[in-house]
């Protein structure tokens, strides 16, 4: 039987740079949905999806991915990874850049130029990285992701510096991932992008705000948008602090 | 290990070589710009030439191909597509051996062009084979391809694995034996030259170019130079990490 979570978070604590970026958070990702991860820059994020695909150095805590340990060998074919900035060739071509890292996956040569299509860059495909614009070169790294059909996709920042019909455009390729099974854990640090959702994950100062659904969260804040509602959490967590201060 | 990681990762890192050709036209340039520079140099002392040009046509491809691969291997490694490899299905070794496999196919073009310079144009006289000569050069060559993935492990910046080359390289080649024999050396100097890998690769050069043939010892060189070369090869593969802090 599948774990029901596709990512299991327990405790997890990060020190990055002398610095307790994650002092020991728990979270869980529902499988075949679409997670937001999202918080003010420097809330934690890419650290704890660092922690996530196995790269980063923990202090503590576990995390399981797809039942599994993360970062071990067995899912470095299951799990797909977006850094924030494109880690893909900027002196390969679109197809170039798509065809080695399918060699380096075992991945099918017909995903490729699947993939170019899905990620609209037919246009571009003999073009090489560099004379990319920012957002079609993000676009390489997220289809490089995509090559090896994984089970659990972890996008961090993917639609940043798009414009809003590319961006739309994204939104719809991830749901129909999510249809087919997918689990997507993307961030943002754009709150209109967490409507796109089916759960979110709120972090500040690396600690879990919150863990709902968009309507969920917009019901207990009482906010009118999600923005204003990520807003009002933070005040009344910073109320709450304020409370606890002995008088 | 697998070939298929390997040879992905050498016809990438050859594609990524082509899209730079002036760095490919200065790999092969510059080391004959130098040997015409030593010739014309000891144009007063006849024979000199003839005594260190072979070891050289091995030499300057040597220290070219340290620089380019210790930048090449760093770049991997600030780009973001190091960290992202190693999410991947892909062994650390074939990394290191897919890059080792594009360059050695640079070391051949570069010591063959390099060595047919040396001995057509510039009248370059060895007592041993042209094509020994140039087989050996292209041996140092690999060993400079090598030592320069092992120390990118080293340098976070572009500034430090430059100089990582007068702080490797340098001292190995003033102790190698080229510009004084190192029975002459202070003995301290002479112990530490002994473990210089480049010490090695310079003793079988030297060799073909004065005695006509590598002998027993010269095979010996030659051993040493292909074992230091896989050594920095696998210790390289070893400095790479799967996390990060």
């Amino acid at each position: 039987m599948p774990p029901a979570a596709a990512i299991d978070v327990d405790r997890l604590r990060v020190v990055r740079g002398g610095k307790e970026v994650l002092p020991g958070i728990s979270l869980e990702v529902e499988a075949g949905s679409i997670t937001g991860l999202l918080g003010p820059s420097g809330a934690g994020k890419t650290t704890l999806i660092r922690a996530i695909v196995g790269v980063q150095i923990v202090a503590g805590g576990e995390v399981r991915v797809l039942g599994e340990p993360a970062g071990s060998p067995s899912l470095r074919d299951r799990v797909g990874y977006v850094t924030q900035k494109p880690s893909v060739y900027a002196d390969l071509t679109v197809k170039e850049n798509l065809e080695f890292f399918a060699r380096v996956l075992d991945a099918p040569r017909e995903r490729v130029d699947e993939l170019i299509a899905t990620v609209k860059l037919s246009g571009q495909v003999g073009q090489v990285g560099q004379s990319l614009s920012g957002g079609q070169f993000s676009r390489v790294s997220l289809a490089t992701a995509l090559l090896a059909e994984p089970e659990l996709l972890v996008l961090d920042e993917p639609t940043t510096g798009l414009d809003p019909v590319l961006r739309d455009e994204l939104w719809t390729t991830f749901r129909g991932l999510a249809d087919r099974g997918v689990t997507l854990l993307v961030s943002s640090h754009v709150m209109d992008e967490a409507s796109h959702c089916d759960s979110l994950l709120l972090l500040r100062d690396g600690e879990l705000l919150a863990s709902e659904t968009p309507d969920g969260l917009l019901r207990r804040t009482g906010a009118a948008d999600l923005d204003t509602a990520f807003l009002r959490l933070i005040e009344s967590g910073e109320s709450a602090r304020e409370g606890q201060r002995p008088a | 290990m697998s070939a298929r990681g390997t040879f992905a990762v050498g016809v990438r890192v050859m594609l990524q070589l082509r899209r730079d050709p002036r760095t490919l036209a200065l790999m092969v340039v510059v080391p004959c710009v130098l040997l015409a520079l030593v010739k014309g140099a000891f144009d007063g002392q006849p024979g000199t030439f003839d005594r260190v040009g072979g070891p050289l046509v091995g030499i300057f491809p040597l220290i070219l191909m340290f620089l380019i691969t210790s930048i090449t291997m760093l770049r991997e490694r600030t780009t973001g597509t190091l960290e992202r490899l190693m999410t991947m299905p892909l062994s650390k070794l074939d990394l290191l051996a897919g890059y080792g496999l594009a360059f050695a196919v640079v070391a051949a073009v570069q010591g063959t062009i390099v060595g047919a310079f040396a001995f057509l144009v510039l009248d370059l006289d060895t007592a041993g084979s042209p094509v020994l000569v140039i087989v050996l050069a292209v041996a140092n060559a690999l060993l400079g391809m090598s030592l320069g993935l092992f120390t990118s492990a080293f340098a976070r910046t572009e500034f430090q694995a430059v100089q990582f080359m007068p702080a490797f390289i340098l001292p190995q080649f003033l102790i190698c034996g080229l510009l004084v024999p190192r029975h002459d050396m202070v003995g301290l100097l002479e112990a530490i030259s002994s473990v210089a890998p480049m010490t090695y690769a310079y003793d079988a050069l030297s060799r073909v170019t004065s005695e006509g043939s590598l002998g027993g010892e010269g095979l010996a060189d030659l051993g040493v130079t292909l074992g230091a070369t896989l050594l920095a090869l696998v210790l390289g593969a070893t400095t790479l990490r799967r996390r990060t802090a």
